[in-house]
């Protein structure tokens, strides 16, 4: 659960996977965990590496937050999604740029850095990876 | 003019503008006004403002990773990051060490700060990073202008302060696609515009904004630079002004004697309005996007309070293969959605929430 203000030290152990996909590899089974973890869920092994995972996939299932938790009213609606990274991991994440009539499963995305939320005016910014729709561009 | 000891350039560059965007026809029909009287004048047709997630730490990210796609060097070998910017997310804590650590730079002797200047903090910082790479204290630094620009509501500057970035690495020579060969920085107290501390919007003094501001700051640095250097305009391939509207750099390039051909590919607020401390840099950017070994840029940025600095670069061979490594400015201004005032003042965050936790 969420508490109301975001908590200094966690969103600072955390930037490495918020801001960079950091995760965990388990050397035994080959299993990603996203956010990382000190045990393999998988197989129990101890033995985890840190790898970072591809800044891009594809939706696989979504939803839209219209009552959100305290300290996200400003940013309804929220749509949260499983997303599959092009390794084959799949992640909890945020989309943004996209109305939500528009977001359908199988949409390609990528990780941009965003807010996630503020705490109060004299609290930290919180930011982490988000996904957007894959941005189309010219003659590339 | 003030050159390095050893040849300097530009590694690679990059933008980011937000996809939100703005008509300055909806601007002014929530004020009450005649657009075509109270703004076309301006020749901003639209701009862009931040998603409401969006800030200038989140637009440098971005500018800054397209710069490091083109530069293709070990991140951890940058030294040095500096963001010129009049909008930092904190006013105390560093956007810069935001930077270093979401995009792993540098080692344990990494310097960072943010620069302010109003619009010319990005080339204020570039030419830190110059003195940095040149004296070869570093090879790599990262040097970004970006913004989320604030205009009062119903104020003039409200039709063209927007949102975006661009970012350089800078670094030797001879691993660059473009030498950065000098420049010319000129400055004096000039009180064209300004923001008190505490205070959300800038005030503005017409009377200073035009002749003794802009143009008498940019044709100073740029003349002082080509008289130097014994260059003139026709030496030039391309010209990038400040852009704070679409009309000025068009004018200050006159009267230095450059024809609107030259100025109009890096002339980018038209379609996306002044994105403060990235405005030259981003029109710099869009320069480099389609620009060819041997070609000349001038570049003259502007800042109020008041400054420009001016710099002569020589695009280098291997620029082509670097334009397609990451997105060009036409990407980012054709990317767009248009939002009305109710959703831009959101986006602004220009209402006050109840028991407000999300407030920025």
């Amino acid at each position: 659960m969420w508490s109301v203000k975001a908590s200094v030290p966690s969103l600072w152990r955390e930037a490495p996977s918020r801001y960079r996909l950091e995760a965990t590899e388990c050397v035994e089974c080959g299993a990603r965990h996203y956010p990382p973890r000190e045990i393999c869920p998988r197989c129990g092994s101890k033995n985890l590496r840190r790898v970072r995972l591809p800044e891009s996939g594809k939706v696989i299932s979504f939803t839209h937050v219209r009552a959100p938790l305290r300290g996200f009213e400003y940013y309804t609606p929220l749509t949260l999604a499983i997303i599959e990274l092009d390794d084959g991991t799949r992640i909890l994440g945020q989309l943004t740029d996209v109305d939500p009539e528009d977001v359908v499963e199988g949409m390609r995305v990528s990780a941009v850095i965003r807010i996630v939320r503020v705490s109060g005016e004299t609290g930290v910014v919180s930011y982490a990876l988000k996904f957007r729709p894959e941005m189309p561009t010219g003659d590339r | 003019m003030v050159r390095p000891d050893r040849g300097v350039g530009i590694v690679g560059w990059g933008v980011y503008i937000p996809v939100h965007r703005i008509r300055a026809e909806e601007l002014a029909r929530a004020w009450g006004r005649d657009w075509k009287r109270f703004a076309a004048g301006v020749f901003v047709e639209e701009k862009s403002l931040p998603g409401l997630d969006e800030d200038t730490f989140t637009i440098a990210y971005e500018a800054a990773k397209n710069a490091l796609r083109r530069a293709r060097i070990d991140p951890k070998s940058v030294r040095a990051v500096y963001v010129g910017t009049e909008s930092k997310p904190y006013a105390v804590k560093p956007t810069s060490t935001m930077l270093i650590e979401a995009l792993d730079l540098g080692e344990r002797s990494t310097t960072g700060a943010d620069f302010e200047f109003a619009c010319k903090a990005g080339t204020e910082a570039l030419e830190a990073t110059i003195g940095l790479v040149g004296s070869g204290m570093i090879d790599y630094g990262l040097v970004i202008g970006a913004d989320t620009a604030q205009g009062a509501p119903g104020d003039p500057l409200e039709y063209t302060a927007a949102s975006g970035g661009a970012a350089l690495v800078i670094g030797p020579v001879e691993n660059s696609i473009a030498e950065i060969v000098a420049s010319h920085s000129f400055v004096t107290d000039t009180p064209d515009f300004w923001r008190r501390k505490l205070v959300k919007y800038p005030a503005h003094t017409k009377a200073f904004t035009g002749v003794p501001a802009y143009f008498r700051h940019i044709t100073t640095a740029a003349r002082a630079l080509m008289d130097e250097l014994g260059t003139n305009p026709g030496d030039y391939d391309y010209a990038v002004f400040h852009q704070p509207n679409g009309k000025f750099p068009l004018r200050v390039g006159k009267m230095l004697g450059f024809p609107k051909e030259k100025i109009l590919p890096g002339l980018i607020t038209p379609k996306i309005g002044n994105t403060y401390s990235g405005s030259s840099l981003v029109g710099l950017s869009a320069v480099l996007d389609v620009a060819k070994p041997g070609q000349k840029i001038l570049v003259a940025s502007f800042g109020s309070g008041a400054g420009s600095d001016a710099f002569h670069i020589e695009v280098l061979d291997g620029i082509e293969e670097a334009q397609a490594l990451a997105p060009r400015v036409s990407d980012y201004v054709n990317w767009k959605r248009y939002v009305d005032y109710a959703i831009y003042a959101r986006n602004r965050r220009m209402y006050k929430m109840p028991n407000d936790m999300g407030a920025y």
